[in-house]
């Protein structure tokens, strides 16, 4: 078993994976604290759903697997369907859900409406198309990884040096519109930084679990501190590990699919968290909770002899 | 009968079957819990798959139907530890059930007779040629026969629990006053819901059942205000969008419960915005006649 990790890590394929799988849990993990914190992580499930008709538009208008042309498309996809939701569930009585739902279940149609025409076509590069459904990390190359850590580091910048200003929208938009701060442009390039962060992983983690990249390592980290500049960080760093070891887990089992244990692995830091958080854990609770029980049957007890009955 | 009149058929009661709930999914908005069910029964499928090691199972409904009711359980449990959002919930619980399905999927797909593609995007244009017999005697497509049941299960919880739903929808607390129990119709609410998406998967496929639940009745909610004629147009909506979507669907030969997905999207945006009571031109209408009205008072007033 160890043999084989060390084995492993002295694979090419294997380093790039990792490699990417890593940065973009890194990324997806510290992004995500913004859109879990202003109560927008289900944006990006519906977002990442959204995204596929554009792949397929890219494709035909390119006429080639491109990747950087299909997440250009995907990119305007997504960023027409948020622009639909927020419209229906700002300007009617529609609820934020269902308008979620409806533009996500409706744009994932039409995805697939678009790759069945396409494979119907006698391209032959079509083939592999529909692998952003699923994501297929270990088709990752060089150039996929680079891309993701030029991304990366820009949206680290960015984040770096509008700290501040993100802070203060995540929390309460409202206040730092009163202070003066141009909410527009804030929250423009916090929602850029989230569709980016997503189309990013549709090509290795794909449409449907994307958003569990997004939502686990924030909800984990959140448990452990009450600080953004503690969260934030530990988030990207649970993201990092559950990356790596996915595809650790994929590569050494036999047919596992990286996305999903990537997703498995993630989903067990969250459950420990939630249940073992030393403040807010679950078991905490619960003891704290039993034991004020047993104070006040105490207090009860002792107030019933004073009275004597 | 052709086998395009089988597939619209087929097409039509299967919106109908997830409609239906859709109504009470919309004005809770509760469409999401909804959209990770529809994830979650895959495992419940493939888990009792191992169990019956038969896909036209009965049993295999079920358990898959007790795989959504424990999603919703599991969703609602830590919504009330508030230790997270509650989207965030949703968002950690779905992602993981569905990721284990997948994992089981593909690691025996020799074995199974369920691959990821049928499973996720379904095929109605497989259906008809998946009959169902009874002592050798042919009576019907098997889609079009389980959809039927879950169909007439629907309309008589429905019509059965009609008060107790209305109720608890629009005032759970009331009802609780009352002495109805908003939780026990919201967990038989949602077990309906995770059997129509049982029922449904083969052929819609579980990504865009959930939109068939909820396309029909968002649309009949952007045009009335009650709820008898609310499911009516509900119903309506499923049905016309269904025949329409596989029509298009032929002619484009591509995926028909795609297709279908496409035009619920494409009526309800069109009632978003037309809506004679809570469309888009009206209400931007409305504002701009109450400020004019506003203004000629302050002009009055001064």
């Amino acid at each position: 078993m160890w043999d084989q990790i060390t084995l492993l890590f002295k694979d090419y394929t294997f380093q790039i994976v990792a490699l990417g799988t890593g940065f973009l849990g890194l990324l997806s993990g510290a992004i995500g604290t913004y859109a879990t914190l202003k109560k927008e992580s289900l944006l990006g499930d519906a977002l990442s759903h959204s995204a596929l008709p554009g792949i397929g538009i890219g494709f035909l208008i390119i006429q080639s697997k491109e990747l950087t042309g299909l997440l250009i498309g995907a990119t305007i996809s997504g960023l027409i369907a948020t622009a639909i939701i927020q419209l229906m569930s700002k300007k009617s009585s529609v609820k934020f859900d269902s308008a979620l739902s409806l533009v996500l279940s409706s744009f994932f149609g039409l995805g697939l409406v678009i790759m069945t025409h396409i494979q119907g076509s006698p391209n032959a590069q079509q083939a592999g198309l529909d692998s952003f459904i699923f994501g297929q990390a270990s088709a990752m190359l060089v150039r996929d990884v680079r891309l993701i850590a030029i991304i990366g580091t820009i949206i680290f910048l960015l984040v770096i040096v509008f700290w501040k200003e993100f802070k203060l929208f995540a929390f309460d938009s409202d206040f730092g519109r009163t202070l003066g701060f141009s909410g527009k442009f804030i929250e423009f390039l916090m929602s850029t930084m989230i569709v980016l962060t997503i189309i990013l992983g549709l090509e290795s983690v794909g449409v449907i679990l994307v958003s569990a990249l997004l939502i686990g390592p924030s909800v984990a980290a959140r448990q452990w501190s009450n600080k953004l500049g503690v969260v934030l960080p530990l988030a990207g760093a649970i993201g990092f590990v559950s990356g790596i070891s996915g595809t650790i887990i994929s590569s050494i089992g036999n047919r596992i699919p990286t996305g999903p244990s990537i997703v498995v692995v993630l989903s067990i830091f969250v459950i420990f968290s939630l249940f073992f958080s030393p403040e807010r854990g679950m078991i905490v609770k619960r003891s704290i909770h039993k034991k004020q029980q047993k104070n006040f049957m105490k207090q009860i007890k002792s107030l019933e002899k004073e009275h004597g009955k | 009968m052709t086998i395009i009149t089988e597939i619209t058929l087929i097409a039509v009661v299967v919106s109908i079957a997830c409609a239906l709930p859709g109504v009470f999914l919309v004005l809770r908005g509760t469409t999401m819990v909804s959209d990770a069910i529809t994830h979650t029964v895959l495992l419940g499928i493939v888990l009792a798959f191992f169990v019956t090691q038969d896909l036209n199972s009965p049993f295999l409904i079920v358990g898959a139907t007790l795989m959504g009711v424990f999603t919703v359980w599991a969703i609602e449990t830590l919504q009330h530890t508030k230790l997270l959002g509650d989207d965030a919930a949703i968002g950690v619980v779905f992602p993981l059930f569905f990721s284990i399905a997948i994992i089981l999927i593909t690691r025996y797909t020799g074995d199974i007779h369920l691959d990821q593609d049928t499973v996720l995007m379904g095929e109605l244009a497989f259906a008809p040629f998946r009959r169902l017999t009874v002592f050798g005697i042919d009576i019907g497509a098997r889609a079009f026969v389980t959809m039927m049941i879950i169909l007439l299960v629907n309309v008589g919880f429905v019509t059965l629990f009609y008060k107790e739903l209305k109720v608890t929808t629009f005032d759970a607390a009331f009802a609780a006053a009352v002495g109805f129990s908003p939780v026990l119709i919201y967990y038989g609410l949602m077990t309906l819901v995770s059997l129509t998406a049982v029922g449904a998967y083969d052929s819609v496929g579980s990504i865009l059942v959930v939109g068939f639940m909820v396309g029909p009745g968002l649309t009949a909610y952007l045009l009335t205000h009650q709820l008898k004629k609310m499911i009516g147009l509900t119903v309506l909506f499923a049905a016309v969008n269904s025949i329409i979507g596989v029509r298009l669907a032929f002619a484009f030969d591509s995926s028909i419960a795609g297709m279908i997905a496409v035009v619920t999207g494409i009526v309800c945006l069109l009632a978003f915005t037309f809506s004679p009571r809570k469309g888009l031109i009206q209400n931007s209408l409305n504002r701009r006649k109450r400020q004019k009205e506003f203004n000629e008072k302050i002009k009055k007033v001064y």
